[in-house]
């Protein structure tokens, strides 16, 4: 009954995210090149007003050297202010529980985990930061930190679109039609579709009440449903609330819940298609979307799977210690797989409690790159990445210097395309490498064994590859874990970024070669599954020796029944 | 030259050279240029010196000591790949080398000539060859004329005229003049000719990587670095175990890690990636075709449209008579007789070829011109018409034959008889049969005797034989044909249908190849062009990949970036299919080498991991991935080095013939080599290592 019941579920959030992601794959396509669209009687206004007060000229083009450096210095001067308000909270406006002044190590991580879209939360929300820290730092970066990933993703398709050009785009044009016509709109609708489930919107100071044992409990309270509509939404994460959406005032109803996992993937999905349509080529985005879902799935399956067959040990059917009582193991599955897939990290169960095998999962889709469906923009520019390679070794395969959609791909693209997809692998592996071996990194575990390796593993995971889950267990609040992940984050955002730039810039100037029988076809099914091959051939390559001695070993410690 | 096609792929000679070269490339210096063989190289000099110190502290090290020497015979078995192609590719330039004279060359100084040797001549030195004289360098003939046999070069044994001016002039060093006496401008400086440019393509260490070569070796570095910090970091995880739970870590020694690095960087493909692109430059050169660069092989695997003039590439360079069809009251044999006669002075090929149809058809001997008192009207330019005068003598009245185009007999006749011709009903016949002659691809030429209209001969153009199949094959390889020519829209539009090319320039000025070539590369097109004349050059330089015929001008062979020793115009296809197969064979084996890690996974991590968790009774839990069943986690880990090092002597062969294409659709063509080499390349491994376990096992080597 149950199983039926998680079927149906399952089956029909995959058809709203399908039909959602195509529906809004169109409208973002036409709002991203400025063509009039649904929203344009609405929001046509308030964007030449902003290109008027910020004197942006839009008919201006960048080369991606200067497109790169605007998201440089935008993305320090983010870090920057994130960084001021935080250690300066205390002498500002709307702190009614006068938390003090957030202490230095802990501001720099959370600055640039909310500049990189990463969300890492080091600090517990409710408890650390004041409302306006909330929502002039955080729900602004929330915004602005994912129109950047969707900004170097339209700067890249200009690349492979564009013939024989020189600029790719204008980086403030971009950013304000992301956030305008993309991220708010959904937002104001997402927020206000939760407030009606019951999520808090108050700037009221936290309610102290009586329980019915009579002692007292201080119930956290703030304007959390903004800030939970652009985290789903903006693949961000950090939640308002500690526990994230495990807390009843962040996720209050099975609607809620639903809701929420469905904003995690709905504009990554839907810039699939977006992609699709400025291409011209829309089996292109069938076949992407198809990869990414197919990925998806193979992960709820596994996961939910490893969930319900734990019976030897645990003697019950599920495991249900840290999930999300009120929705059941398979919501927290769907989540939890959702929220790794894509580069979001809110969570609503601990995924510290999920089986090894789910915990291995939620590794593996960060450590693919997080590119099924991924980050806004992020995910799609990362994806990227991976076709050129499969491009290149199966445009060799057929004897043909390997072209996508008639650019050459050439050494200077592979590269920097080998440089975007090692990066964050190499960051994981050095810094958990340290993180095992050092005293510092290691009394930070909760547990001993496989899970205390895998709780390192997923931090450093979560923080290069800017997801921003937490594997929960691991004491990160610490110097040593805020720096290192901080510095995991910005790696691992701008050592993607700056390559996919390079490649947009130098792909811009190339000529577009017509298709002719000897053109390796980047649409057809044998294509998907070249992509899938090498997705998983370069991401199990990397990361099966870690991951054995890890999840694996611990699974098979837990099945012979051994315990730490 | 061309006897040596089918050599054995490997000569005594060649293998016992290529053992020598295989220990002396070990020298750093040179194995640094290839970056996963060098990896290879520190890690088995690292081995090496750990077996050493074990040596002198009295440790055992039977173990190590096998891991090392088969790290070794891992960059010596690349080192042979290597030397085997480089010394088949010397072989094969051998014959070139030789032919490279260091005999005297007959130099002059204005009118002094001095003896010198070939080696002392610079480009723009003059030098003069006679009858028995070998060309001492390549050059170009400024005066005189001369047979020349090239045999040397291009295995063809008739002799080729080659004389100044024209589109015969450029001459190749080592080649001999048979005849007469040539003055000859030398175009290179010794050291640069088109064959030193050719071997330096078949030796590895001055050999320029190609385009596609860089990116992939760009690529295969890449996976070198993430697996060195795979390697490097999985020590620290087993690290973590020893220090928070004491686990048992010893099996997880230097060695059996850098074993582990060797066997997952990519060694198959790195270790093969040289002797690949100097096998496919030997192949080329196999085909008699010499390149400039490795990169216009490769670029010709990319070519979408080809380019090419009609004349001696697609017909056979001159039109001949093919048909007489007569005037309605005139009888054919008379035609053809008078055809005959008008043509027995032109020694034109066309004209020739009247005389050979009338002589075949009708058995119309060729006469005595001087039995006849005949006086023959040579061509001119202002006519445009030759024939034949033959005074009267007994029975014969006078003959005045004259034979040229509808256009100038027209005109001819006009003028002899004052009358419009034009409205004459035999003249709108003649006219009629012409028109019909064009549009078959032919070309009329009317004869006419004493201001009577006979006929009309039919010249036609003769597309080679197999032509058509061979525009088929390109078509097929994605390549687009495109003829080029001088001749109207209706005969160029019937040549073009019957030899099949895709598309034609017809009234073509020399200039519009290069237009065309432009045209075609704005749409980002990749251009071929095969050419021979001077004002070819211009297209072949513009062309991504200019073929010019040996027997071409050297303005045309210095402009392109191939030289076709054979001058068979669709030898393209070859060099096509040598580019694609480069191409081919390094994805094929970069897909085989990343395929190959899994099964190595499979084989080091549990052996490594076995100590983890274990218990005195058993093994650790990561056990069950040694699906393979192997005998014990030193014979594991060797066995996979042991494969790793054999694959690559295996692969050898191909990496030199190459992997075959067939001129199929893209589809076609990934879906084999996937299965192949993807597909295969999972599980080959998988059998091979369990069956040298099992060796290992037997022999108890470990």
């Amino acid at each position: 009954m149950n199983f039926l019941f998680d079927t149906i579920q399952f089956v029909l959030f995959l058809v709203v995210l399908t039909s959602g992601s195509v529906f809004f794959g169109g409208l973002f396509y036409k709002a991203l090149i400025g063509e009039r669209n649904l929203l344009s009687p609405i929001l046509l206004k308030p964007e030449k007003f902003i290109y008027k007060i910020f004197r942006i000229d839009e008919k201006y083009e960048m080369d991606w050297k200067e497109y790169l450096k605007g998201i440089l210095s935008f993305s320090f001067l983010s870090f920057l202010f994130v960084l001021a308000i935080q250690l300066l909270q205390q002498y500002l406006p709307l702190n009614p529980q006068n938390i003090s002044n957030v202490e230095f190590f802990l501001a720099f991580n959370t600055a640039v985990s909310f500049m990189t879209n990463t969300n890492w939360q080091a600090y517990s929300g409710e408890s650390t930061l004041s409302y306006f820290v909330q929502m002039i730092g955080l729900t602004v970066q929330n915004f602005v930190s994912a129109a950047i990933g969707l900004s170097v993703l339209l700067a890249l398709i200009r690349g492979i679109t564009i013939r024989q050009g020189k600029t790719i785009g204008n980086l403030w044009v971009d950013l304000t039609r992301s956030v305008l016509y993309v991220l708010m709109p959904l937002s104001i609708i997402l927020a206000i579709l939760l407030i009606s489930q019951g999520v808090v919107q108050t700037f009221d100071s936290y309610t102290t009440v009586q329980t019915i044992e009579g002692s007292n409990q201080i119930i956290p309270l703030g304007p959390a449903a903004s800030q939970i509509a652009i985290k789903q939404l903006g693949t961000n994460g950090g939640g308002f609330f500690g526990v994230n959406s495990a807390f009843p005032y962040e996720n209050p109803t099975p609607f809620s819940n639903f809701l929420q996992v469905l904003s995690i993937l709905l504009i990554p999905g839907a810039l699939v298609f977006t992609y699709g349509k400025m291409l011209s080529n829309k089996k292109h985005a069938w076949l992407i979307f198809g990869v990414m879902m197919f990925a998806f799935c193979s992960g709820i399956i596994v996961s939910y799977w490893s969930e319900v067959s734990n019976s030897s040990t645990f003697h019950s059917s599920e495991l249900m210690e840290g999930k999300e009582m009120r929705f059941g193991v398979f919501n927290s599955v769907l989540w939890s797989v959702a929220t790794t897939v894509a580069s979001n990290g809110s969570v609503n169960a601990m995924h510290s409690s999920m089986s090894s095998i789910s915990g291995m999962v939620e590794l593996i889709n960060m450590q693919l790159g997080e590119i099924i469906f991924g980050g806004i923009g992020s995910g799609l520019y990362g994806m990227i990445l991976f076709i050129l390679l499969t491009v290149f070794i199966s445009g060799l395969m057929v004897g043909r210097t390997p072209e996508y959609f008639g650019k050459k791909i050439e050494a200077y693209e592979i590269k920097w395309a080998i440089i975007g997809i090692l990066i964050p692998s190499v960051v994981i592996l050095f810094f958990t490498a340290i993180g095992v071996t050092t005293n510092v990194g290691l009394s930070s575990i909760l547990n001993k064994g496989p899970h205390g390796l895998s709780e390192i593993l997923y931090a450093f995971t979560s923080g290069a590859n800017n997801n921003g889950s937490a594997f929960a267990g691991l004491n990160a609040n610490t110097n040593f874990y805020n720096i290192l992940i901080g510095f995991a984050m910005l790696l691992g955002r701008f050592g993607v970024i700056i390559p996919v730039l390079a490649i947009a810039g130098n792909l811009v100037k190339k000529n577009i070669t017509p298709e002719t029988s000897g053109t390796l076809s980047t649409n057809n099914f044998l294509f998907g599954f070249l992509l899938l091959s090498v997705i998983i051939i370069v991401g199990a390559l990397t990361f099966f020796p870690a991951l054995s001695i890890g999840p694996i070993i611990e699974h098979l410690l837990i099945k012979s029944g051994y315990t730490f | 030259m061309s006897t040596n096609t089918n050599k054995p792929l490997f000569e005594k000679q060649i293998v016992l050279n290529a053992v020598k070269d295989s220990f002396i490339k070990l020298n750093p210096s040179y194995l640094i240029k290839n970056p996963v063989m060098f990896i290879v190289g520190i890690g088995a000099l690292l081995t090496s010196i750990i077996c050493i110190i074990d040596i002198i502290n009295h440790k055992p090290v039977s173990f190590d000591l096998q891991i090392a020497i088969w790290l070794w015979f891992t960059i010596l078995f690349a080192n042979f790949a290597e030397a085997v192609a480089e010394g088949r590719g010397k072989a094969q330039s051998e014959n070139l080398r030789k032919s490279r004279t260091t005999t005297k060359a007959r130099k002059l100084n204005g009118t002094t000539e001095t003896i010198v040797t070939a080696l002392e001549l610079r480009a723009g030195d003059i030098v003069v060859c006679e009858a028995n004289d070998l060309i001492p360098a390549d050059g170009e003939v400024i005066d005189g004329v001369a047979s020349v046999d090239e045999a040397a070069i291009t295995g063809e044994s008739a002799p080729v005229i080659r004389e100044s001016g024209g589109d015969r002039s450029a001459v190749t060093g080592g080649t001999k003049v048979l005849s007469d006496k040539i003055i000859i401008r030398i175009t290179s400086n010794p050291g640069e000719t088109f064959i030193d440019r050719m071997i330096s393509l078949v030796e590895g260490a001055k050999r320029k990587k190609t385009p596609n070569e860089i990116a992939l070796s760009i690529l295969l570095s890449g996976l070198t670095i993430v697996f060195l910090v795979v390697v490097v970091t999985l020590k620290s995880f087993f690290n973590f175990y020893e220090i928070t739970l004491g686990q048992d870590i010893n099996a997880v020694s230097v060695p059996v890690l850098i074993a582990l690095l060797v066997c997952l960087i990519p060694t198959t493909i790195g270790g093969l990636l040289s002797a690949i692109g100097i096998s496919g430059m030997d192949r080329l050169l196999k085909h008699n075709v010499i390149a400039m660069s490795g990169r216009a092989v490769e670029a010709a695997g990319d070519i979408d449209v080809l380019l090419l003039d009609k004349t001696g590439t697609i017909t056979l360079g001159n039109r001949i008579a093919t048909e007489f069809i007569p005037a309605p009251d005139v009888n054919e044999d008379y035609l053809a007789d008078a055809a005959q006669l008008a043509s027995l002075s032109d020694e034109t090929p066309e004209g020739r070829s009247i005389v050979i149809l009338a002589k075949e058809k009708f058995k119309i001997r060729e006469r005595n011109i001087h039995e006849l008192n005949v006086k023959f009207v040579p061509f001119s330019a202002k006519t445009q018409m030759s024939g034949v005068n033959i005074e009267a003598s007994g029975s014969h009245s006078e003959r005045i034959i004259r034979k040229g185009s509808l256009e100038a007999i027209k005109k001819y006749l006009s003028e002899q008889t004052n009358i419009n011709i034009a409205i004459q009903s035999d003249y709108m016949i003649t006219q009629m049969i012409g028109v019909d002659i064009a549009l078959s691809g032919g070309t009329p030429l009317v004869v006419v005797e004493n201001n009577k209209l006979l006929g009309v001969i039919q010249l036609k153009d003769v597309v080679k034989g197999g032509i058509k199949e061979r525009f088929e094959q390109l078509r097929k390889m994605g390549i687009k044909s495109i003829m080029i020519t001088g001749d109207n829209q209706l005969t160029a539009a019937a040549i073009a249908a019957e030899a099949g090319v895709d598309g034609f320039i017809a009234e073509a000025k020399p200039e519009d190849k290069l237009f065309r070539i432009r045209d075609e590369q704005a749409q980002g097109k990749m251009v071929g062009m095969i050419g021979d004349g001077t004002n070819d050059a211009p297209a072949l330089a513009q062309a991504d990949v200019g073929i010019a015929m040996n027997s071409g001008t050297q303005a045309a062979r210095e402009a392109g970036n191939m030289i076709d020793l054979d001058s068979s115009p669709t030898k393209l296809i070859e060099v096509v299919e040598i580019g694609k197969q480069l191409l081919m064979t390094r994805g094929s084996l970069t897909t085989f080498s990343i395929a190959n890690d899994v099964a190595k996974y499979f084989a080091i991590i549990p052996a490594i991991a076995l100590s983890l968790f274990a218990t005195n009774s058993l093994n650790g839990p990561l056990s069950v991935l040694n699906v393979m069943q192997l005998a014990s986690p030193q014979s594991a880990i060797l066995s996979a080095v042991i494969f790793n090092a054999l694959v690559i002597i295996a692969l050898i062969p191909l990496a030199l013939k190459g992997v075959a294409y067939r001129p199929e659709g893209a589809a076609t063509i990934l879906k084999r080599n996937i299965l192949i080499y993807g597909v295969g390349g999972l599980i080959i491994p998988f059998i091979g290592i369990k069956i040298i376990d099992v060796l290992i096992t037997l022999l108890k080597l470990v």
